[in-house]
């Protein structure tokens, strides 16, 4: 097995073990959504109509919460050190610790989506393109956050700056995540939104490991 | 046989040189002790010598390639224990070791990992907790899974060790002693910074008090164009 299929695997036994920080992540999302309805009152209709955005922004902001010790704890105790000499080198632990996040934060967000389009009384016609839609926009919110998650781990006061360095660059991803929802509740074709959002997970795939790996570079230091 | 030479190395730490005009060299089957007191950058010349830090200035050579030109080669040849024992409390010992020794050296799959980490455990005395979570461990346990994943990869040319016998007891202080002689006896080197007498064999020692002080007064004489402070 290779470095970055060892890496992902020993990430997911870890967060297995400690489920409690990819818990919080999805609580929060679920919470969040849910503070809309008591916010706007009754009025279903204006609900139903915010609700892709809603679901977009408190989506992002859910898989922000856990990234901050996702190098943090391994520089802490030593580990990223012992990560950085291997013969594997930093792109492929860039991309071995995003994947891992992606799979124990972004997949259950996936999941309980349609429960919070539920509450926010969003019509059945967006579900598929909802889940479409974050399928591949969640994974590019994660690279993202993992460069900006390398960059925050040898800076002081790390969490702050890694929301602040994610959430521009994060706001493509949430226009045409959203816009994909809000056109298939009106019946428009999403194919373009979809292509726009595969397009920036490529993009992501192939940027954010080079750019991770110069951040991961300053962090040892 | 290789050689690992530095030459006239410097290192800042927040605008505060650590040290300066440092030259070293280790050869095959080599040991390298490095002393002096807190803060003299024992710790920061080892994070050089891994190409974890890179030097303010001078250079390091391997075998007479450069160092800063091939870094991933280095990383994959130095193996590297930090004061820190990156023991994850989650894990048990036989993951940890299973981990790492497959992490440094691809070669190993599943099986020879497993038998790998076995031999490793029972070295460091661990085989009855060998399945408890690691945060069942004392701090000498920790310490010695930290250094059998050293010991035990045999991958790794050059050994650089920071306090090493911290927290280990008289008989862990033996178990070391006996892989650092087996690892030095196959060709390999080893860099230690110590405050404890370590009595291997033939190995040199390199002062960083005394580096410091001779460099103090021959700038104080006025001799030496002191370049980097």
């Amino acid at each position: 097995m290779n470095g970055f299929a060892l890496l992902l695997v020993r990430d997911l036994r870890l967060a297995l073990r400690r489920p409690a920080d990819a818990a919080v992540a999805v609580a929060f999302f679920v919470v969040g959504a849910c503070l809309f309805p008591f916010g706007i009152g009754s009025e279903s209709q204006l609900l139903a109509r915010i609700a892709p955005g809603v679901l977009w922004a408190v989506a992002l902001l859910a898989s922000l919460l856990p990234l901050e010790r996702l190098f943090l704890a391994e520089a802490e105790d030593g580990a990223l050190d012992r990560l950085a000499l291997s013969p594997h080198g930093l792109m492929s632990l860039v991309l071995a610790k995003a994947c891992a996040q992606w799979l124990v934060v972004g997949l259950p967000l996936l999941i309980a989506s349609p429960l919070v389009a539920l509450l926010l009384n969003m019509d059945v016609n967006g579900y598929g393109a909802l889940l479409a839609a974050l399928l591949l926009g969640t994974p590019t919110l994660v690279l993202i956050g993992t460069v900006a998650a390398a960059l925050s781990t040898g800076a002081r006061r790390g969490g702050v700056l890694l929301a602040l360095l994610a959430l521009p660059l994060d706001l493509p991803v949430l226009i045409f995540g959203a816009a994909a929802v809000q056109a298939a509740l009106v019946g428009d074709p999403i194919g373009a939104y979809l292509q726009v959002l595969a397009g920036l997970l490529l993009g992501a795939l192939v940027l954010t490991p080079i750019a991770g790996a110069a951040a991961l570079k300053l962090a040892l230091e | 046989m290789s050689d690992f030479i530095g030459e006239s190395l410097a290192c800042l730490r927040g605008e505060r040189p650590v040290f300066a005009g440092l030259d070293f060299s280790v050869a095959s089957g080599g040991a390298l002790l490095l002393t002096g007191a807190n803060g003299s950058g024992k710790s920061s010349l080892l994070r050089v010598m891994a190409g974890l830090l890179p030097p303010t200035a001078g250079q390091i050579w391997w075998d007479r390639e450069d160092l800063a030109r091939e870094p991933d080669a280095h990383h994959a040849r130095t193996a590297y224990l930090g004061h820190l024992d990156a023991v994850k409390a989650a894990l048990t010992p036989r993951e940890d070791l299973m981990f790492w020794l497959r992490y440094r050296a691809p070669h190993l799959n599943a099986y020879s990992g497993r038998i790998r980490a076995d031999e490793a455990l029972a070295w460091a005395g661990l085989t009855p907790l060998a399945d408890l979570p690691c945060r069942v461990l004392s701090a000498g346990q920790r310490r010695r899974l930290a250094i059998a994943r050293i010991a035990f990869d045999e991958t790794a040319d050059l050994w650089l060790l920071d306090e090493p016998t911290t927290a280990l007891d008289a008989n862990g202080a033996l178990l070391l002693h006996d892989r650092v002689a087996l690892h030095r006896a196959r060709g390999g080197m080893i860099v230690a910074a110590t405050h404890q007498p370590l009595h291997w064999p033939d190995a040199q020692t390199l002062d960083l008090d005394v580096l410091a002080r001779r460099r103090s007064d021959a700038a104080t004489r006025g001799k030496y164009f002191d370049n980097v402070a």
